[in-house]
């Protein structure tokens, strides 16, 4: 092999396509009235900006610590907190209210949104009540679960599904009355049984309302946990709080409002993940 | 035997028993169809038949009747007055002007919908083979452009071995070029799989390139039906390909045919 003539060629010049990020790009651009690419962790953009200036804020004496606790504070009270074990043990508890109640309450949510969404009767029989529950707030209805089930777990779990399972219904319903009549017709001339139009047309047809109803019921379920420990409640952060307003203790309480919204904007994150990845047929604004 | 759900409203003359049936044969018959929605009367005793295998382009003017015609025959027509007998083959298929491809499913998952077969999956990527479009199975519906999604609603249709084909002008959103070629792979995928096939077109020339038998609607009831014969489907006779056209044009009370 070695010995066979090489013959020398003049080198080719190189092509200009070879690459890429050299070719000429030269594009006429025209306005772009959607948003643009979306971009990883944007989304933290606007609670690091607030945590920035409340930190600038206190740490200039703008902020009076009796007013707000400065940021350091909060996170020296969360270190003692959590080394006597108090603030897990709390925390514990209010996600699994939390947790259950949402699970109840998107349960409850989207059999009734389902039942009223595929037939008449359902419809009238169920709509109706639950736009009369919307009219109700959760708290006025405190003072009376209380006095049918006292004040042990069941309370709290039933006041969150009872906040959560509202929003869930109301868009999953929308979501399937919206879904376009040509798809049920097409289930028609393809001989699609009813189990199987439930399962690919309606089911599928609803998701874009039901995780738009999940994205109120997640934050919801956060909201009606705070108002249930607080009232009603010997453990929770809710009650960490409540104890701490009677103590004074200004960390406490802003602590417990940082776990809130942590926890609010870590669950609304994780849903809207599960969202992009359940919906990556749709081609939307939110990219 | 009733091929179509009910749920039409009934105003039957006295007693036609089933409105709406199947024949094991796959002929199409029609008699005396009779639709209005409200006081409007579209269809006013249309009969029409077609034999198993033959292709019957359906032309008429805009809002003469055409689609619910299609759409009688496609059991779709649930809450529309009317009354008349109508037998359809036992396996019909529809292609609608829009694609229709569900956008929550891929590419391959629209094509086996309703399929119960345990070999759908290679079926249905067979069927996107012949319209050309192998390898696409996963795309999703927009990602496809608006000929390749027709294609795969023509995939969808013909995976269900139709006896009958209905299609309301499955072409009319194509560009002209897209459009020829979708003729050619609907006569290639005609002479495969020999469905009798009712075309709703608007277009002339599409009607005597694809039919067998060219029927004019007008006033909601059949005006005329014309023979295609094989000479001009070929075009080796072009005098009569131009007269059947300027006929054609002429039902349709268009005058003056210059192209
Ligand atoms: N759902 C409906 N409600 C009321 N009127 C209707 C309905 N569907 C069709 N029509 C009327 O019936 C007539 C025939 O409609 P059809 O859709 O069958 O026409 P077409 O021949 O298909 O027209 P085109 O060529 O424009 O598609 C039209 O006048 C239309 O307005
Ligand atoms: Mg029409």
């Amino acid at each position: 092999m070695s010995a066979a003539p090489v013959l020398e060629r003049p080198a080719v010049e190189p092509h200009l396509d070879s690459d890429p990020d050299k070719r000429a790009d030269v594009r006429p651009t025209g306005k772009r009235l959607g948003p643009g690419r979306r971009r990883r962790f944007a989304w933290l953009l606007g609670p690091v900006a607030l945590l920035a200036l409340w930190t600038l804020t206190s740490a200039t004496g703008i902020l009076d610590p009796r007013i707000l606790s400065e940021p350091w504070t909060v996170v020296a009270t969360a270190g003692e907190l959590i080394a006597d074990g108090r603030l897990q043990e709390n925390l514990a508890i209010s996600a699994q209210r939390a947790g259950l109640g949402l699970f109840f309450g998107i349960l409850v949510g989207a059999v009734l949104a389902l039942l009223a969404g595929l037939s008449r009767v359902g419809e009238a029989l169920i709509d109706g009540p639950v736009q009369i529950k919307r009219a109700i707030p959760g708290l006025a209805l405190i003072p009376l679960l209380i006095l049918w089930f006292g004040i042990d777990e069941t309370v709290k779990v039933l006041t969150i599904t009872l906040g959560v399972f509202v929003p869930i219904y109301l868009q999953t319903h929308a979501g399937l009355r919206g879904i376009d009549l040509r798809y049920v017709e097409l289930a028609q001339t393809v001989g699609l049984g009813r189990a199987a139009f439930i399962r690919k047309v309606v089911l599928p047809g609803a998701l874009p309302g039901f995780f738009l109803g999940l994205r109120f019921a997640v934050t919801g379920a956060w909201v009606s946990l705070v108002v249930v420990e607080q009232i009603n409640a010997t453990s929770g952060i809710g009650y960490m709080m409540e104890l701490a307003r009677t103590y004074g203790q200004t960390n406490i309480i802003v602590l417990g409002l940082a776990v809130y919204g942590i926890l609010g904007l870590l669950s609304d994150g994780i849903v809207r993940f599960i969202e992009r990845k359940a919906l990556s047929w749709q081609r939307t604004l939110a990219g | 035997m009733a091929a179509h759900p009910g749920g039409m409203t009934a105003v039957a003359p006295s007693a036609v028993a089933p409105r709406a049936g199947t024949a094991a044969s796959g002929t199409v018959s029609v008699r005396n169809l009779i639709r209005s929605f409200g006081p409007k009367s579209v269809l006013n005793g249309v009969d029409l038949d077609i034999a198993p295998g033959e292709f019957v382009a359906l032309l008429g003017p805009s809002g003469c009747g055409k689609s619910t015609l299609l759409r009688a025959l496609a059991g779709l027509d649930h809450d529309v007055r009317g009354s008349g007998v109508i037998t359809v083959p036992e396996r019909v298929s529809v292609v609608f002007q829009d694609s229709r491809l569900l956008p929550w499913d891929t590419v391959l998952g629209n094509v086996t919908l309703g399929l119960r077969e345990h070999d759908a999956g290679s079926r249905a990527r067979k069927a996107l083979a012949e319209v050309g479009l192998a390898g696409r199975e996963s795309s999703w519906p927009h990602e496809l452009s608006g000929g390749e999604r027709q294609r795969v609603a023509l995939a969808r249709s013909l995976v269900r071995e139709p006896q009958l084909l209905l299609a309301d002008e499955p072409f009319g959103a194509l560009d002209a070029l897209t459009r020829i070629r979708m003729h050619g792979l609907l006569q290639d995928l005609v002479a495969a799989h020999r469905p009798a096939v009712l075309l709703v077109t608007h277009d002339v020339d599409e009607a005597i390139a694809l039919a067998d038998r060219i029927v004019v609607l007008d006033s909601g009831r059949v005006a005329r039906i014309r023979t295609v014969s094989p000479d001009i489907d070929s075009a080796a006779d072009a005098a009569g390909h131009e007269a059947l056209r300027r006929d054609l044009l002429a039902d349709l009370g268009v005058v003056g045919t210059t192209h």
